[in-house]
């Protein structure tokens, strides 16, 4: 069910830019279910992580307030071409999924 | 309570136990660090300041820059991008004042990570966003104002 895609591109300001897009509902717990009327529970990813070469050079960390399926870009200056980055999550309910691609 | 914690733990355990099987974590530097529950639960910006960062003295700084719309349609996805010229960026969280609860997103970075953080966000009503950098042991912050349209939390 989950699936996350990655793409690195070249910074302006310099480097690499990882941009990810993980498939996730992103539910707050504050939502009703419109049949019911129960409160969906929450569910988002909690931390995700960005690796080069197996090093972690980021976490970031989530909550309710990110949208759903979020796009998360960040930085690795320091990345150069061959370069393995991979970038791992884990949401509230202990899912988890993962990424790797190489620096063009 | 404590089961709660407990399960949630073993749980977090669990799934880190399969991926260590599965070859997929190598025994690297590993950021010691969990979730920041309390700083996602504080209702205030200051609290969850001193939650994350662990200090709340700001100081304005044009050298975060915030790339984000003047008016965002639709309050459920509002793209925003901080980027920082600061050298030794520690951290980057960006807050949205008016949500019930402010602190929306952060980025812990270590050794090699760079000053760029993008991500989209969840916007209840009209509101000064607040991106704040942890650089070299300071604490800097940018804010801009988004309109929101419709409102994007809960539904």
């Amino acid at each position: 069910m989950a699936s996350t895609k990655m793409k690195i591109k070249k910074s302006k300001t310099g480097g690499y830019e990882v941009m990810v897009l993980a498939k996730h509902p992103m539910e707050t717990g504050l939502r009703k279910d419109k049949k019911t009327g129960e409160k969906i529970p929450e569910h988002f990813i909690e931390n995700m992580e960005f690796a080069v070469n197996g090093e972690v050079v980021a976490q970031a960390n989530l909550g309710t307030g990110v949208s759903k399926n979020p796009l998360i870009g960040v930085g690795i200056p320091n990345a150069k071409s061959g370069d393995k980055v991979t970038v791992s999550w884990v949401d509230n309910k202990g899912e988890s999924d993962s990424a790797e691609k190489a620096v063009k | 309570m404590k089961r709660r914690i407990f399960l949630k733990g073993s749980l977090a355990a669990g799934t880190i136990a399969v991926a260590a099987s599965a070859g997929l974590l190598t025994p690297t530097r590993v950021l010691a660090s969990a979730w920041p529950k309390a700083a996602f639960e504080s209702e205030t910006e200051a609290e969850a300041l001193q939650a994350f960062f662990g200090t709340s003295d700001v100081e304005q700084s044009d050298q975060v820059s915030i790339k984000a719309p003047l008016q965002a349609e639709n309050g459920a996805v509002v793209p925003i991008k901080v980027m920082t010229s600061l050298e030794n960026v520690e951290g980057i969280a960006i807050c949205a004042i008016k949500n019930p609860r402010p602190y929306t997103t952060s980025l812990r970075v270590s050794g090699g990570g760079g000053g760029l953080y993008s991500t989209r966000i969840k916007m209840g009503q009209t509101s000064p966003v607040n991106c704040y950098v942890k650089a070299g042991g300071k604490l800097y912050m940018a804010s801009q104002e988004i309109k929101v349209t419709v409102g994007g939390c809960g539904g």
